[in-house]
């Protein structure tokens, strides 16, 4: 009896990821540093939640900023190929031999605010309107290169589905267990494009086959690859990275 | 009582942005070297511990907060500094030959400190640290909001050009804020007249 009760429910082991996530979201992990020794003096360094709520609520004030800078009729700059980046760097929350293929029978669903709800075969996204770019991906990391993508303007797939245009958010659901969110007036952005070439050739598995956002106005983690679903919703969605801590609007 | 001679070597309000400089100038140092670790342009590395932040997206929003104070403050500072002949009084660019003598004299330890008035290589240096912070602010706009503000962008070259200055500004006002502090080691009296309330020094003291 006893024994049973002082064997351990769950073993470290396998919470370990779960546990490493959840210490990620505090922005102050690492507390022994010279850095924040030097600036936190006063500051209660037990909990950190004071620190961690105000730099939230800059964000969210930042977030603002972002928003009343951004013009949706501004371009991002655009290149010659002859710019294009060789080789292009692979870049996920993943290594690249976690690539996951693209699911049998695969279909975009959308859902929300939207009038129609029938899912979207490969066949039926390619016969809509396409445009193509080559711009700068902007690494979160400071990094950056130039692609070539095309695909379905992000707008003009908004409409065929009757999204409600004055909604807050589109959130995009990947089947890699990825997520990520943007505002209306990015989506509408002309450049935001639901990529399904890149480089002339139908998307590969490591560059989002079959279908991928391409955003050129914000950070490359809010270009998310291998798309399953898309909703259009005024409820916060969050996404992968946003609910550690990255900055939710990343503009650029 | 002669109001000169009781004349604050820093007034308060100088004082008070200096501190205020020094926290948020701190905070966007130390953090940017966290920043700078998640994708290094340049074959080293900051010590992991010298980081602010403790992951790269922690010390984006600290990077991204601190903005505002060093932002906030630098303005003000700017705005204090014409207003109230600061800049006109004890930043007059001095004249080459006066550098020169001075940085000799500076060199050879024979350069004596009056607390409030500056001699010609602090001038120099001064506002050659006002000039990068004010070249930091806008090649930090400028890889914030590439995009936004992809003139000021294009004006430093680009993306990642104007990225590759940042960092190289970085290691300037770091490099100033060394000899700054060794030079304020040497005369402790001036960390105090810019603490409390000192008078400035009417004459020669070496």
């Amino acid at each position: 009896m006893s024994g049973q009760l002082n064997r351990a429910a769950v073993s470290m082991a396998e919470i370990r990821p779960e546990l490493d996530r959840l210490r990620r979201r505090g922005f102050l992990r690492n507390m022994l540093s010279l850095g924040s020794l030097t600036m936190l003096t006063g500051c209660d360094l037990s909990t950190h939640s004071g620190v961690d709520a105000a730099l939230e609520t800059i964000l969210r004030f930042d977030d603002r900023v972002q928003a009343a800078l951004f013009n949706r009729h501004r371009l991002a700059e655009t290149y010659p190929a002859s710019a294009i980046t060789h080789p292009f760097r692979f870049n996920a929350y993943y290594a690249e031999w976690q690539v996951r293929p693209v699911p049998d029978n695969w279909v975009l669903n959308v859902s929300g605010l939207v009038t129609d709800r029938r899912p979207w075969t490969l066949s039926a996204l390619m016969a809509l309107p396409q445009q193509g770019q080559i711009t700068r991906h902007i690494c979160i990391e400071g990094w950056s290169q130039i692609g070539q993508w095309s695909g379905v303007p992000l707008g003009v797939f908004l409409r065929r589905i009757g999204a409600d245009l004055s909604a807050r958010y589109v959130y995009f659901k990947c089947f890699d267990g990825y997520s990520t969110s943007i505002d209306m007036a990015s989506a509408l952005q002309p450049q935001t494009i639901l990529a399904l070439d890149f480089e002339e050739q139908p998307l590969a598995p490591q560059w989002g086959a079959p279908l991928r956002l391409r955003i050129p106005t914000k950070l490359g983690f809010k270009s998310a690859k291998n798309l399953e679903a898309i909703e259009v919703t005024n409820k916060y969605p969050g996404g992968y990275w946003e609910n550690q801590g990255y900055d939710w609007y990343a503009g650029v | 009582m002669d109001r000169h001679k009781t004349r604050a070597a820093h007034p308060v309000a100088i004082r008070i942005m200096h501190w205020i400089g020094v926290y948020a100038m701190g905070c966007m140092i130390f953090s940017g070297w966290e920043i700078y670790n998640a994708s290094p342009s340049l074959p080293f590395l900051f010590p992991a511990w010298t980081g602010l932040g403790g992951w790269l997206g922690g010390a984006l929003a600290w990077h991204l907060s601190a903005m505002w104070l060093l932002f906030a403050d630098g303005i003000a500072y700017l705005i204090y500094g014409f207003a109230s002949g600061h800049f006109r009084r004890d930043l007059k660019p001095p004249r080459p030959t006066e550098v020169g003598h001075d940085l000799s004299a500076a060199l050879h330890f024979r350069l004596g400190h009056r607390i409030g008035h500056y001699n010609a290589v602090q001038r120099v240096l001064y506002a050659g640290v006002i000039v990068a912070i004010m070249l930091q602010v806008m090649t930090g706009l400028s890889i914030w909001k590439p995009v936004q503000f992809g003139w000021l962008a294009g004006l430093f070259g680009g993306y990642p050009i104007a990225r590759g200055i940042h960092l190289t500004i970085m290691l300037g006002i770091v490099g100033f804020i060394l000899v700054h502090v060794a030079l304020v080691a040497i005369y402790p009296r001036t960390l105090k007249s810019m603490i409390v309330s000192v008078p400035t020094e009417k004459e020669e003291s070496p």
